[in-house]
């Protein structure tokens, strides 16, 4: 489910030409008949992926929202590479990230 | 138990050491364990502490509690000032000084002591005697055994001997574990002090081994591990009393370090007692020293410290790579990627607690906020740089607030200054400029519909004729207040339907629009010329533009070259050549045919003149909507096809303007140039446009005049077949744009659709009624 969700990412982005960055994508067509989730899309100038599975039950974050949670996302995750010693690619262990987000999808539910 | 009346120096005491013991925390203290081992390092005669422990009451229920270990070390207290032990004695004894152990809870209760100990026994501070503070952190740390426990306190025994004080007293804790140091080297347990350092800074250690002390000189020939721990482990407070922070570069500083210690141990007592309460808090010495380990890493003391080479530097503290950049993440206040002065200090005083065995905090304790800044070092603040200055001006405001308050309070104006600052920029832009209002219209056309391309418009002006008035002033509106476009724009079913449409013309111009006047200044609107150019009536604009066209047409050329952004310029230069022969062959397919056909040929030959490109477009244009309308038309084609060309999309509008006035067939093609126009940044645009275009078809008349004679004479079969094969390739990428076109034009109708039926749907009921 994720990795197709990725897979969709990809596709976009090679569509994406001309406005190279695309801040933010709403994807909402990932929705199987049987699994009823949405996948939200987000990437960064960096190409780094930031991929929000929400169940549908949710009554539909407004777009919005999303946005502004992708928005804080980018932020700490920029918060976490400043870390030197954070290699990209591991493990994200900082504890000001989790607690963001968790407050984050607190706020959701 | 009897009641217990404790001075506040004991209690803290008490409590500091119960918590020590307490190493399980519940609360509890085993006989076993520790708390032998504190009664042991009382050095006193095991009967005595045999009784103790009846006494306290520790012996009948197994275990100290809290109660318990507090009497015991009253206890103890009494029995090391030479008073018999009795239970009166507890609270009966007046000003009994703090009870001292000698061992390896030497060093903490040294410090206790030293902190709690206001009473002066400790005359001589430097000459006492104490077992040093890594015998404490050897015992943390398990390296070394009570062996080499022992073997210190024989050595402060021997220590003890000399005229110093003996280790009983209670001097300053720092005099003290330099004492310490220095003795154990001379007393040649370098592997001692090596030990308790070695596992800590074990790669700094290893230049150092051969430089231990000399004499007993208390000053002099520290081994430069044992100094370096001694002298940053004296402590201030507990947790900061162990510190030990070793760097081999730090060894040429430690004279230094040593001299300025001495000088301020008289200080130390005092900042001791007054600090205890902060057990983060940096001290002097400490201070200094990593002042100087700043120094080796970076000679300017404003500067930073870029995060690569403090991740060497942490790096050699063996701390595990998640504590390390867990220590990076509280002291690195502004995010930037590197470490001021004040940052540097509190990692590494981050480092060497937890080297101790100290957890790291959840944040960055208020002590090691980069606002607080011990004494020497408040000057270099207020001179730091400006994000350090930064950090320090919100932290300073809240001084007084609660230690969690100020961190949260600092870090989020620190975030959205430092974001400005640094030159870290975080992907949204926190402050509320036109670029935010920029992102939300960008946001709003996205929501609002596929008008990305801003041909859309094109296709939906058709029916938006009469609303061209409307759409002008409201277009004029939309450039004034961007964001309310947008709203409104969102606002959908509650608007009429012209409005919806406008609106929609709008969001796309000024979608387009705030996109291109956020970076350059946006271009001013003259009321007046919107006016003009907005007139949508067909025959008034006619009647109008020429009139303006001529009148406009000399100021215009030199204004509307200039106007299109630098890289559009470039962009309708290429396609302008090339929509000039897809033009004309389009144009010469549309059934159509115009009295200025053979200006297409003409602008073939444009191509050269491709410096008048923008010429070549307004007339391409003009032409290709000549082809449809009137010849009154052509301004207002010229119009748009020139706010296409400024938004480089000259061809698209063109195929659109084609295909519109094809499809459309007799819609006049003021919508669509309108709409073209609307993409324009702004309305200046559109009246040069308009203007240009007059301007144009005279500069066009001419070179036409001049053109023809010019192609024939050079033609050939070759190019007649390349300027064939050309237009061929050209008319094909001219399809495939209007293709693309006519399906973002499809959603957009489709959109309005929607939104059309919207507002039926709202107006039903009324009709009902």
């Amino acid at each position: 489910t994720v990795h197709t969700s990725l897979d969709v990412v990809d596709e976009k982005i090679s569509a994406m030409g001309k406005a190279l960055v695309d801040q933010r994508e709403l994807y909402l067509g990932l929705l199987y008949p049987t699994e009823d989730y949405k996948v939200y899309g987000y990437v960064t100038n960096s190409k780094v992926k930031f991929v929000m599975v929400v169940d549908s039950s949710n009554t539909a974050l407004r777009d919005n929202e999303i946005r502004s949670m992708f928005r804080k996302l980018h932020n700490s995750y920029t918060d976490v590479m400043c870390n030197p010693f954070y290699n990209p690619g591991d493990c994200i262990h900082s504890r000001a990230f989790d607690n963001m987000v968790t407050s984050m999808m607190m706020q959701v539910c | 138990m009897e009641g217990l009346t404790l001075s506040e120096a004991e209690q803290r005491y008490y409590c500091d050491l119960f918590s020590y013991c307490d190493t399980e925390s519940t609360k509890k203290v085993a006989p076993n364990g520790r708390v032998l081992e504190l009664f042991r390092a009382a050095q006193l005669p095991s009967e005595v502490v045999l009784q103790i422990m009846e006494l306290c009451g520790a012996t009948r229920l197994g275990y100290f509690g809290r109660s318990q270990f507090y009497i015991a070390l009253k206890l103890v207290a009494v029995a090391q000032s030479g008073l018999p032990l009795r239970v009166e004695s507890l609270n009966t004894v007046k000003d009994l000084p703090l009870p001292r152990f000698v061992g390896p809870k030497n060093e903490q209760e040294l410090r206790h002591t030293a902190l709690y100990s206001s009473d002066a026994d400790n005359s001589t501070p430097y000459s006492g005697v104490i077992p040093p503070p890594p015998g404490r952190v050897q015992v943390k740390k398990g390296s070394v055994s009570h062996d080499a426990v022992q073997q210190r306190t024989s050595t402060d025994q021997q220590e003890s001997t000399s005229p110093v004080v003996s280790p009983q007293q209670s001097p300053p804790t720092s005099p003290h574990t330099w004492r310490k140091h220095n003795r154990h080297p001379s007393g040649g347990n370098n592997e001692r002090p090596l030990a308790g350092p070695g596992p800590f800074w074990a790669p700094f250690s290893e230049a150092q081994p051969g430089s231990s002390t000399t004499g007993d000189s208390i000053w002099s020939g520290h081994s430069p591990p044992p100094h370096q721990e001694n002298w940053v482990s004296f402590a201030d407070t507990p947790p900061t009393s162990t510190l030990l922070a070793m760097h081999p570069a730090s060894v040429q500083d430690q004279t230094t370090v040593r001299t300025v210690a001495s000088a301020t141990t008289a200080n130390e007592i005092r900042r001791q007692s007054s600090s205890y309460d902060d057990p983060w808090k940096i001290t002097d010495e400490q201070r200094q020293y990593y002042v100087n380990q700043f120094k080796t890493i970076q000679p300017d003391l404003n500067g930073f410290i870029p995060g690569s080479a403090a991740k060497e530097f942490f790096t050699k503290s063996k701390l595990p790579i998640l504590e390390l950049s867990h220590i990076w993440e509280l002291s690195d206040f502004d995010k930037d990627g590197a470490l001021t002065l004040d940052e540097f200090c509190a990692a590494f005083h981050l480092v060497v607690a937890r080297k101790n065995g100290y957890d790291l905090p959840e944040k960055l304790p208020e002590s090691l906020m980069p606002k607080l800044i011990d004494l020497e070092d408040t000057t270099e603040v207020g001179d730091q740089s400006g994000e350090v200055g930064y950090s320090s001006s919100p932290a300073e405001a809240p001084p007084s607030k609660s230690p969690s308050m100020p961190s949260l309070n600092q870090t989020w104006p620190e975030l959205n200054q430092s974001s400005e600052d640094t030159a870290i920029v975080h992907p949204v832009p926190i402050r509320m400029t036109p670029s935010k209002i920029h992102m939300q219209e960008m946001e709003l056309k996205r929501t609002g519909s596929d008008l990305a391309n801003p041909t859309s418009p094109l296709l939906v002006k058709p029916p938006d004729l009469s609303e061209e008035n409307n759409m002008s002033s409201s277009k004029f509106v939309a450039g004034n207040t961007v964001a309310d476009g947008y709203s409104s724009s969102d606002s959908y079913t509650s608007d009429p339907e012209q409005i919806g449409s406008t609106v929609t013309r709008q969001r796309s111009h000024s979608g387009t629009s705030p996109e291109n006047t956020a970076p350059p200044p946006p271009p001013p609107r003259p009321h007046p010329s919107h006016s003009r150019s907005s007139s949508l009536d067909m025959n008034r604009s006619f009647t109008v533009t020429p009139g303006q066209q001529q009148a406009g047409v000399v100021a215009y050329p030199p204004a509307v070259p200039p106007r299109p952004p630098p890289s559009q310029g470039a962009g309708p230069h290429v396609h302008r050549p090339v929509d000039a022969e897809s033009l004309i062959t389009h144009t010469s397919t549309s059934p159509q045919q115009i009295p200025e056909q053979p200006n297409f040929a003409d602008f073939s030959q444009f191509e050269a003149f491709a410096a008048s490109g923008v010429n070549e477009e307004e007339e391409e244009e003009i032409e290709t909507h000549s082809e449809v309308l009137l010849v009154e038309k052509p301004s207002d084609s010229a119009g748009s096809l020139r706010v296409a060309k400024t938004d480089g999309r000259v061809e698209d509008k063109a195929a659109a303007s084609v295909p519109v006035n094809t499809g459309k067939g007799t819609t006049p093609l003021a919508p669509p140039p309108k709409p073209i126009r609307r993409r324009l940044k702004s309305e200046d645009e559109l009246r040069p446009e308009v203007e240009e275009h007059t301007q144009k078809t005279g500069v066009i008349a001419a070179v036409l005049a001049s053109q023809p004679s010019i192609p024939r004479s050079v033609g050939k079969d070759k190019k007649a077949i390349q300027a064939s094969i050309r237009r061929n390739k050209e008319t094909n990428t001219v399809l495939a744009r209007l293709n693309s076109e006519l399906q973002q034009q499809l959603k957009d109708v489709l959109e309005e659709r929607i939104s059309l039926e919207v507002q039926l749907e709202q107006l039903r009921p009324f009709s009902h009624l």
